[in-house]
C-alpha cells in the first residue's frame, strides 16, 4: 500500500502541476483531438502534396520525380475536360441551390400552419445517405423506365424516352439536377436560421413607410442576409466542388468521360487505375480552389463581425 | 383566423387568399413534391413484384398491387447485407464516441481554459473542418496501407475522425460558449477542479449540444463513402452505402427492387434518428454555419 503510493506520488505530481497551470491543462484537454487530427489530416495532406510529387503506384513505392505528374496532366485532355466539368458543374449547382434554397427559405420563413413539419420533411434529402438516395436517382434516370421519360410521353410531351445518362449533356444536366436536389435543403434551412434572426419590425416599418414587397426583400432583407448566405454559400461551393458520391453512382464519369469530376477522376486514376501519384497530383491541383472558397468565407465571417460592432 | 393566432403573423395578415395560394402554397407543395418523389420512388419500386416493375403499360408505376416483402427477403437472407448494416452500425457508433470524447475536451479547452494559442487552435479547427475527404482518400490510403489496418472496420474507426472531431468541436465551442462564467467561477471559488467543473457543471448544461453533435456526427459517419469505398475490399466488411453499391449490381442486370429495398432500408436507420432529434439536427447544421 505505501509502496504504490510511493511509486504514483512523482508522477502524480508532475500531472497535478501541469493540470493546474491553463496552459498545460489546456495541452493535456487538445492531446485525443490533436493526435487524430495531426495523424489523419494533417500529415496525409502533406504526404498528398509529396506524393503528387512521386510516380507511387499501388504495392510499389514511388520516387520523386518533380512536376513530372502536374506536367503529364497540363497535356492530359481527359484532365481539362475534367476541370472544366467541375468548374460547370459546381457553377450551375450553386447558383441554382442559392436560388431555390432561398425561395424556400423566404415561403418558409411566412406564418404558416404546420411550419415545423415542412421544415421536418424537407431536410429528409440531406439526411439519407447521399449515395443510396443517388441510386433512386439512378433509377429515376433510367435510360428505359425513366418514370420522367414515361409521363412526358403519357403527356404527348416527348416520343420517346430521354437517354438521361448515356448523352454527355444529358448526363451533366442530371447530376447537376441531382446535387440541386440534394443540396437545397441545407442551403434552405441555413437561410432560413438566418431570416428568424431579422426582426419583423424592420419589414412593417419599412412597409408603413411604402415600400414593396420586392423592396423590402432587396433593401431591408438582404442585406442583413448577406453575411450568412456568405458563409453557407462557401460551404456549398466546397461540398459542390470536390463531390464525389453523386458521379460515382450515377455515370462513374461517363459517357466518354463527360460527367468527370476532378475528385472521381482523381479517384480513377488512383485507385482502380493504381496511378496513386498520379491522383494526389489531381487532387492537390483542387486545392487552389478550395483556398479561394475558404478566404471567401473569411472575409464573409471579417465583414459579419463587422456589422454586429463587437470583437 | 390570422388575428387570432399570435402576433408573428407579420404582414401577411394583408394578404388575399387567392394571392398566398399562388405565392406561397403552390411553390411550397412543388418543392416539397420534388424534394419527396424521390423516396416515394424508392418505397414503391422497393414493394413492387418484378412483374410490374417495368411493365408500365399493364401497371400504373405510380402504384403497386399485391406488394411484396420478397426483395427484403432475398436481401437479408440471400445476401451480405445483415452484416454490411452490423459493420455501420459499429464504424458509426464506435467514431462517434471517440470523436465526441476528443470534441468535448479540445472544445473546453479552447473556448474555457483560454490557454496560449487556444484562438489559432480554434481557427485551425475551423479551416480542418473546410478539407474535404476527397482530397484525403489517396493518402489516407497509403497511411492505412502502412499502418496494416486495410480492409478493416479499424481503418474506418480512425479515419472517420477527421472530419467529425473538427465538426464536434466546432459546435461544442458555441454551446461551451452560452454558459456563463459565472458559474465555473463560483465553483472554483468552491474548490471544484477543472474536472469537476466539466462533468459536473458544463457537461450537464452541454447536454442538448452533445446530443446534436452526436447524432450530427452519427449521421456523417453513417452517410461516409469515399473512404469506406477505398479502404474496404472484402464484401463482409463493406458498409451499406458501398455495400449496396459495389454488390447488389451485377453486370448490366439491375434488381432495381432488390437495390431499392437495400436503399430503404439502409436510410431507415437515420430517418428514425432524425424524426426523433429533427431540431437537434436543424440547430447543430445551423450552428455549424452560424458560428
Amino acid at each position: 500500500m505505501t509502496a504504490t503510493l510511493e511509486t504514483q506520488a512523482p508522477r502524480r505530481r508532475r500531472l497535478g502541476r501541469l493540470s493546474e497551470s491553463r496552459n498545460g491543462l489546456g495541452f493535456l484537454f487538445m492531446l485525443p483531438a490533436a493526435i487524430f487530427l495531426l495523424f489523419f489530416l494533417t500529415y496525409p495532406l502533406g504526404l498528398g502534396v509529396w506524393l503528387g510529387f512521386t510516380d507511387t503506384k499501388i504495392g510499389r513505392p514511388g520516387i520523386f520525380v518533380g512536376l513530372e505528374n502536374y506536367q503529364w496532366l497540363f497535356d492530359d485532355p481527359v484532365f481539362w475536360l475534367a476541370v472544366f466539368n467541375t468548374i460547370f458543374y459546381t457553377a450551375f449547382a450553386s447558383i441554382a441551390k442559392f436560388a431555390l434554397g432561398l425561395w424556400l427559405a423566404l415561403l418558409l420563413n411566412r406564418h404558416l400552419p404546420f411550419k415545423n413539419f415542412f421544415r421536418a420533411i424537407i431536410l429528409l434529402p440531406w439526411v439519407v445517405p447521399t449515395v443510396l438516395s443517388a441510386m433512386a436517382f439512378w433509377w429515376i434516370f433510367d435510360s428505359q423506365f425513366s418514370i420522367i421519360s414515361w409521363t412526358l410521353m403519357q403527356l404527348g410531351i416527348i416520343n420517346q424516352p430521354i437517354n438521361f445518362l448515356g448523352d454527355p449533356w444529358n448526363a451533366r444536366w442530371s447530376v447537376i439536377a441531382a446535387n440541386i436536389w440534394r443540396g437545397i435543403p441545407f442551403v434552405a434551412i441555413s437561410l432560413l436560421a438566418g431570416l428568424q434572426t431579422i426582426p419583423q419590425s424592420l419589414n412593417e416599418a419599412a412597409a408603413i413607410d411604402g415600400a414593396t414587397s420586392w423592396q423590402r426583400f432587396t433593401k431591408v432583407t438582404l442585406p442583413l442576409l448577406t453575411p450568412i448566405i456568405a458563409v453557407v454559400m462557401t460551404f456549398s461551393v466546397l461540398f459542390t466542388f470536390t463531390d464525389f458520391q453523386l458521379i460515382y453512382v450515377l455515370t462513374r464519369g461517363g459517357p466518354v468521360n463527360a460527367t468527370h469530376l476532378m475528385a472521381t477522376l482523381s479517384f480513377q486514376r488512383a485507385i482502380p487505375g493504381g496511378q496513386l501519384g498520379e491522383g494526389a497530383a489531381i487532387a492537390v491541383a483542387m486545392i487552389p480552389f478550395l483556398l479561394a472558397a475558404i478566404l471567401f468565407s473569411f472575409f464573409g465571417l471579417q465583414r459579419r463581425r463587422w456589422q454586429q460592432g463587437n470583437d | 383566423m390570422a388575428q387570432t393566432e399570435d402576433h408573428a403573423v407579420g404582414l401577411d395578415q394583408y394578404e388575399s387568399l387567392a394571392r398566398r395560394i399562388l405565392t406561397v402554397w403552390l411553390p411550397l407543395f412543388v418543392f416539397v413534391f420534388v424534394l419527396l418523389f424521390p423516396f416515394y420512388w424508392m418505397a414503391i419500386t422497393a414493394v413492387k413484384p418484378d412483374n410490374q416493375l417495368t411493365d408500365y403499360a399493364n401497371h400504373s408505376p405510380f402504384w403497386v398491387v399485391g406488394p411484396t416483402l420478397e426483395h427484403m427477403r432475398y436481401l437479408l437472407f440471400e445476401t451480405t447485407y445483415p452484416r454490411w448494416m452490423w459493420n455501420t452500425i459499429i464504424v458509426s457508433v464506435a467514431s462517434t464516441t471517440i470523436s465526441l470524447v476528443a470534441s468535448v475536451f479540445a472544445a473546453y479547452a479552447i473556448e474555457r481554459l483560454r490557454f496560449k494559442g487556444s484562438r489559432i487552435t480554434g481557427l485551425m479547427i475551423f479551416l480542418a473542418y473546410l478539407v474535404p475527404p476527397s482530397i484525403l482518400f489517396i493518402p489516407l490510403a497509403f497511411i492505412v496501407f502502412q499502418v496494416g489496418i486495410f480492409d478493416s472496420r479499424l481503418a474506418l474507426i480512425l479515419t472517420y475522425p477527421t472530419f467529425l472531431i473538427p465538426f464536434c468541436t466546432w459546435l461544442l465551442m458555441g454551446y461551451f460558449r452560452s454558459i456563463p462564467y459565472e458559474l465555473e467561477e463560483s465553483a472554483l471559488v468552491d474548490g471544484a477542479s477543472r474536472w469537476q467543473i466539466l462533468t459536473k457543471i458544463v457537461l450537464p448544461l452541454a447536454v442538448p449540444g452533445l446530443i446534436s453533435a452526436g447524432i450530427f456526427a452519427f449521421t456523417l459517419s453513417w452517410n461516409e463513402f469515399i473512404y469506406a469505398l477505398t479502404f474496404i475490399s472484402s464484401s463482409e466488411n463493406k458498409t451499406v452505402p458501398v455495400g449496396v453499391l459495389t454488390e447488389l449490381v451485377r453486370g448490366d442486370i439491375y434488381e432495381w427492387g432488390a437495390l431499392m429495398s437495400g436503399a430503404l432500408l439502409g436510410s431507415l436507420p437515420v430517418v428514425i434518428l432524425y424524426s426523433f432529434f429533427v431540431d437537434y439536427y436543424v440547430s447543430s447544421m445551423t450552428g455549424a454555419v452560424k458560428e
